[in-house]
């Protein structure tokens, strides 16, 4: 879970005065803070660790790079989220409010 | 695909693999410290490709498996607290503390939500100001600036209710420890490079000087690997010990200043316990006390949870490069993915469960040096 996921920038917006962008890796788009990448314009290619861009790359390096990590099953970060909505929990845990 | 069909075409690997063979004149050991770099390794067989003389042992690189027992009990009991959504990354919910594992609480009823980055956790306490939600802060330097935005943010924003549980580890003293013990096998190192992408390599100079050890900071592809191998047996087979960086095209010498700054903002160094090599002192972020409400250790009292492993597990040995999984007894007979007896089989990174996925406990078995060892418990 320490590699970075190479994804293009779609867009780039402010969130309460943060830096954000839609990044899309493979068919799978995701919000991503980009404070530390803050040069990443849309249209350029940015390595992404757990929603934060941590550095830009270039096209075809991101092209192999996001490859290999499908390759070595590496990219779940992306989908775990949503996967584990998926499983099951019983009702109610004491100190939460029925839903 | 262009990339990795041209890697299993094997030209530019093979011709690597040669310069390697054609440079060696004596045995060498190498460790690669990243989890990543261990996977790789084992899924393209890197390690069989190079010639036997270099040996490849592999490092504590996998946080999900050095978390200590005693910080996942603390999850737990954290997690089993009435009012708390607790949050993590989906790779610490199946990984078992003494008193079980965080996905079995969520199946009870507990409310244990993964999230894909740590500002989702802030954003689910903003949304649930009635609720204490906690988020499980693991990984090594290339995750935490991602932890110290989210504690940074909660500050700023006043999100009172949130805090994070802290478990941060750093690569350069694990080396440091991994050198000095006594038995130290290993002579050079691949050093991780989506780390270095962050922390630059500045400290890693200091290193390879104190210890007379090449260190070639090196990324994770296939052809990456080779080159770094190749690299640091050069340096080997000269006599050199420096920091080169293979990794040139995601790694400068001062990496992210804006992510290294925020880091510093939020979090100091401080002593951690790692799971299989026990305390390394200075090996990990602690919360500063400027930003302690939101330091969930000081917000929930939990009592410090006497914690034992298994005996028969070799896992502590395996992270400082002693043996190899396949040296264990236990190794894919009494420790498997599913029913991991230690560390390095608790996550897909580590080196055991990595060897497990691509089928190494085949050549184990076959080996008879290691089916002479029978459990002796």
């Amino acid at each position: 879970m320490c590699l970075g996921i190479p994804g293009e920038l779609l867009e780039v917006r402010d969130v309460k005065g943060l830096k954000f962008g839609k990044v899309r890796f493979g068919g799978i788009t995701r919000d991503v803070c980009l404070e530390y990448a803050a040069d990443a314009v849309a249209g350029d290619y940015v390595v992404v660790h757990v929603g934060f861009a941590i550095s830009k790359i270039d096209k075809d390096e991101a092209a192999r790079s996001f490859a290999v990590l499908e390759d070595l099953g590496q990219t779940g970060e992306l989908t775990a989220d949503m996967a584990e909505q998926l499983l099951p929990r019983s009702g109610p845990w004491p100190g939460e409010e029925d839903p | 695909m262009k990339y990795l069909d041209e890697y299993r075409d094997g030209g530019v690997a093979s011709s690597i693999a040669k310069t390697i063979a054609e440079t060696v004149t004596r045995p060498w050991v190498l460790m690669e410290v990243c989890g990543g770099q261990t996977h790789s390794i084992v899924r393209y067989g890197i390690d069989r490709m190079i010639p036997p003389e270099v040996e490849l042992v592999h490092g504590p690189g996998c946080p999900v498996c050095v978390t200590s027992l005693e910080m996942i009990d603390k999850a737990h009991a954290i997690a089993s607290r009435p009012g708390v959504i607790f949050t993590s990354f989906g790779d610490m919910l199946r990984v078992p503390g003494s008193r079980g594992d965080l996905l079995t609480l969520k199946s009870r009823g507990a409310d244990v939500r993964v999230v894909y980055s740590p500002l989702d956790a802030v954003r689910i306490a903003s949304q649930n100001p009635a609720r204490e939600v906690v988020f499980f802060g693991i990984g090594f330097e290339t995750t935490a600036p991602a932890n110290a935005m989210a504690v940074y943010r909660a500050r700023k924003e006043g999100v009172g209710n949130f805090s994070m549980l802290l478990s941060h580890v750093l690569v350069p003293p694990a080396m440091a420890a991994i050198l000095q013990a006594p038995g130290n096998r290993v002579q050079g190192f691949l050093g991780p490079g989506h780390v270095c992408a962050i922390m630059g390599y500045r400290e890693y100079e200091s290193l390879a000087e104190r210890y007379r050890v090449p260190i070639v900071i090196t990324g994770f592809e296939p052809i990456d690997l080779l080159e770094g191998i190749l690299m640091t047996v050069r340096q080997l087979e000269t006599g050199r010990a420096v920091v080169e960086n293979q990794y040139a095209r995601a790694v400068t010498r001062d990496g992210n200043p804006a992510a290294r700054a925020l880091v510093l903002e939020v979090f100091e160094v401080g002593d951690r316990k790692w799971r299989g090599v026990g305390s390394i002192p200075k090996s990990g972020y602690k919360i500063r006390y400027e930003y302690r409400m939101h330091d969930a250790e000081k917000r929930f009292h939990v009592e410090e949870i006497a914690t034992e492993e298994s005996s028969l597990c070799i896992s502590g040995q395996i992270l400082r490069g002693l043996k190899k999984p396949s040296d264990c007894s236990a190794f894919g007979t009494l420790c498997t993915p599913q029913k991991p007896l230690g560390a390095t089989m608790v996550s897909a990174e580590g080196a055991c469960a990595a060897y497990y996925q691509y089928g190494r406990f085949l050549d184990s078995a076959s080996l008879p040096a290691v089916t002479a060892q029978a459990p002796t418990a």
